[in-house]
């Protein structure tokens, strides 16, 4: 310990360059990151791309999927015989069971006017696996949609569905535009 | 009428597959459409609240770990960090994850990187360079847990130490080539710990968490150590440290008493007298730094040859592989890729364009990757072999995580307390 303390060694001249620079590094990439002022992004479903693959409901880090079953209701035909409620065999077009498509009846079914019944999903049964929306891509308007939730969402940095997605239907959007919904006249929107 | 209604629907079916309106919505004179629900995503003024707390905890552990000189102190503040970015926050999102997004940004210029994962990424690295690895200390939710548990430390011997040691770089180096070329985060998905904060996982992932803490309360901080990728790069910085975390508060009387007490064997004893000779350390030298460039090369052709096998974890190559497949030998049943690809109605051979072009990539990533790696193994064994003379007993910039166990074993440190007389 003899040594002078303000005596500058050549090992110390380097270290304190390569600190200088470290620093000039480390704050320089944030600064230019805070400047350029990026939101945050959350996770959704793009329904165009989507495929119904039932893959939301069984790889969200949730018990149960952050994934619901969304319905744009201003494209619904609003028929009598919903291939998104009932089952293609269905013997009898009543609710019931053994008739629907949803294996946990959260498509309720009510009445309008004739001919038109109305499908509003409680949110709180939906697990997410889009076997009502397979049903209603196919053969009806494709009213019926997958979102991710943002209640329930954990906004995971790698969202386990997105991985697991067959079709990259999974993108990020900003957090003030967080929805994908289908619209009148057009499947894009926001 | 049912009949009609079905046969409408199958000529519809048949007609346009695609074509959405098949049944014109009805306009209804006394009912309201609903109009779906979208709730909000979180709120904008928590992300400034996480960046607040990360950096007060931050600025608190510095002060602990080298001001105040307090491992209760220390552990108070793990407590609330495990609580704050473990529980609360489900462990999303945290440095050791933002480095993958930080890749991402850097080689696709089509994602925005969020400023949270911007902050969380440089932040702890900012502190790093000032004050050491404060962010290990009492920050990082992760080390946390795992200090949390660490009951009876049993020593890993140097060797082991140093060799699993590079594991950190391998992790690392393939966390930025996933998460540069395919946006695939393998940090995040074989994190052992988020499984705990979120009270919910896989089987498999509980099981893993639930190994590592086992294996914590013997071994400790095995994550920290031997996986962390983002330990890496806070050792580094650490090593620059302006001020660093001291065993002793002023001078070291190298008495032995803190020899053992590190749990991390981050504690560097003073260097033996009997050292060998001046000419056999320079020809160790020598064979050392001839053998760094094989061992890059031999890392560069071993990344070349896995490159194919870690390809495949790109999402546009494996749908590419399915869809080729599905060529050769159709299936009853798609795969849901190849559905995906069908919806598309892409010509494959774009896709397939599309896939030899990643493939390139990853070959020319993995064997960058593998030379690096090389480098590193090789930069580690040099600097090993590099003799510096130590009179006293120091923390290890690198490996110390600025915990203060040490603190209770330093005579100097309890006489600067007033709890012993100065010796």
């Amino acid at each position: 310990m003899a040594e002078d303390k303000n005596k500058l060694t050549r090992r110390g001249f380097i270290a304190r360059g390569a600190l200088g620079a470290g620093l000039l590094a480390v704050g320089g990439g944030l600064g230019g990151l805070l400047a350029s002022g990026r939101s945050r992004t959350v996770w959704q479903i793009d329904p165009d791309k989507c495929v119904q693959c039932e893959k939301c409901a069984a790889n969200c880090v949730l018990d149960v999927s952050a994934v619901k079953c969304v319905h744009a209701y201003a494209i619904c035909g609003y028929c009598d015989l919903c291939t998104g409620f009932f089952q293609p065999d269905a013997g009898k077009f009543v609710p019931g069971a053994a008739n629907e498509l949803c294996p946990t009846g959260a498509i309720k079914r009510s009445f309008i006017e004739d001919p038109y019944y109305e499908y509003t999903i409680d949110e709180s049964l939906c697990i997410g696996c889009g076997k009502c929306v397979e049903g209603c891509a196919a053969f009806g308007n494709g009213s019926l949609f997958l979102q991710v939730r943002h209640d329930r969402c954990l906004n995971c940095n790698e969202c386990g569905i997105a991985a697991a997605c067959p079709s990259q239907a999974f993108v990020r959007l900003p957090a003030d535009q967080p929805y994908l919904l289908k619209t009148r006249g057009t499947t894009e929107s926001g | 009428m049912r009949a009609v209604v079905i046969a409408t629907m199958l000529t519809a079916a048949l007609g346009a597959a695609y074509a959405a309106e098949r049944f014109p919505p009805p306009e209804f004179t006394d009912h309201a459409l609903p109009a779906p629900a979208t709730p909000a995503a979180r709120a904008a003024w928590l992300d400034y609240a996480d960046a607040a707390a990360l950096a007060v905890a931050l600025g608190l552990a510095s002060w602990l770990a080298i001001k105040r000189r307090s491992r209760a102190g220390i552990v108070a503040l793990m407590a609330a960090s495990l609580l704050y970015f473990g529980f609360w926050r489900s462990g999303c999102v945290c440095p050791v994850g933002a480095t993958q997004n930080v890749a991402l940004a850097a080689f696709d210029a089509a994602y925005a990187l969020p400023w949270t994962a911007a902050v969380f990424f440089f932040l702890p690295l900012l502190f790093a360079l000032l004050f050491g690895r404060v962010f290990c200390a009492a920050v990082c939710p992760l080390g946390a847990a795992q200090d949390a548990v660490l009951v009876r430390p049993a020593a890993v011997p140097a060797w082991l130490q140093q060799g699993l040691g590079l594991l950190p770089y391998v992790y690392l180096g393939s966390a930025v080539l996933l998460a540069g070329l395919g946006g695939d985060f393998i940090i995040c998905r074989y994190d052992p710990f988020v499984s705990f904060f979120r009270l919910s996982g896989s089987f498999e992932m509980l099981l893993l968490g639930a190994g590592v803490l086992g294996l914590s309360a013997f071994v400790g901080r095995p994550y920290c150590r031997f996986a962390c990728p983002y330990s890496v790069l806070l050792r580094w910085a650490s090593r620059l440290s302006a001020w660093h975390f001291r065993i002793a508060p002023d001078e070291c009387i190298p008495c032995r008493l803190c020899e053992d007490s590190c749990p991390f064997g981050a504690i560097a004893k003073p260097t033996p007298s009997d050292a060998e000779s001046r000419a056999a350390g320079k020809r160790r030298l020598a064979r050392l730094l001839a053998l760094l460039p094989l061992l890059m090369i031999a890392g560069g052709a071993l990344g070349w040859a896995a490159s194919g096998r870690i390809a495949r974890s790109n999402a546009v190559v494996r749908q590419a592989d399915l869809v080729l497949l599905e060529e050769q030998q159709p299936s009853a049943v798609p795969a849901d890729e190849v559905t995906a690809f069908r919806k598309t109605a892409r010509p494959a051979a774009e896709l397939y364009a599309e896939a030899a072009r990643a493939r390139d990539r990853y070959a020319v990533g993995g064997a960058l990757l593998g030379a690096l790696l090389g480098l590193a193994a090789g930069g580690r064994l040099i600097r090993l072999s590099v003799r510096r003379t130590r009179t006293d007993y120091e923390a290890d910039r690198a490996e110390c995580v600025s915990c203060g166990r040490c603190l209770r074993f330093c005579p100097r440190e309890r006489a600067r307390l007033g709890k012993a007389s100065a010796t």
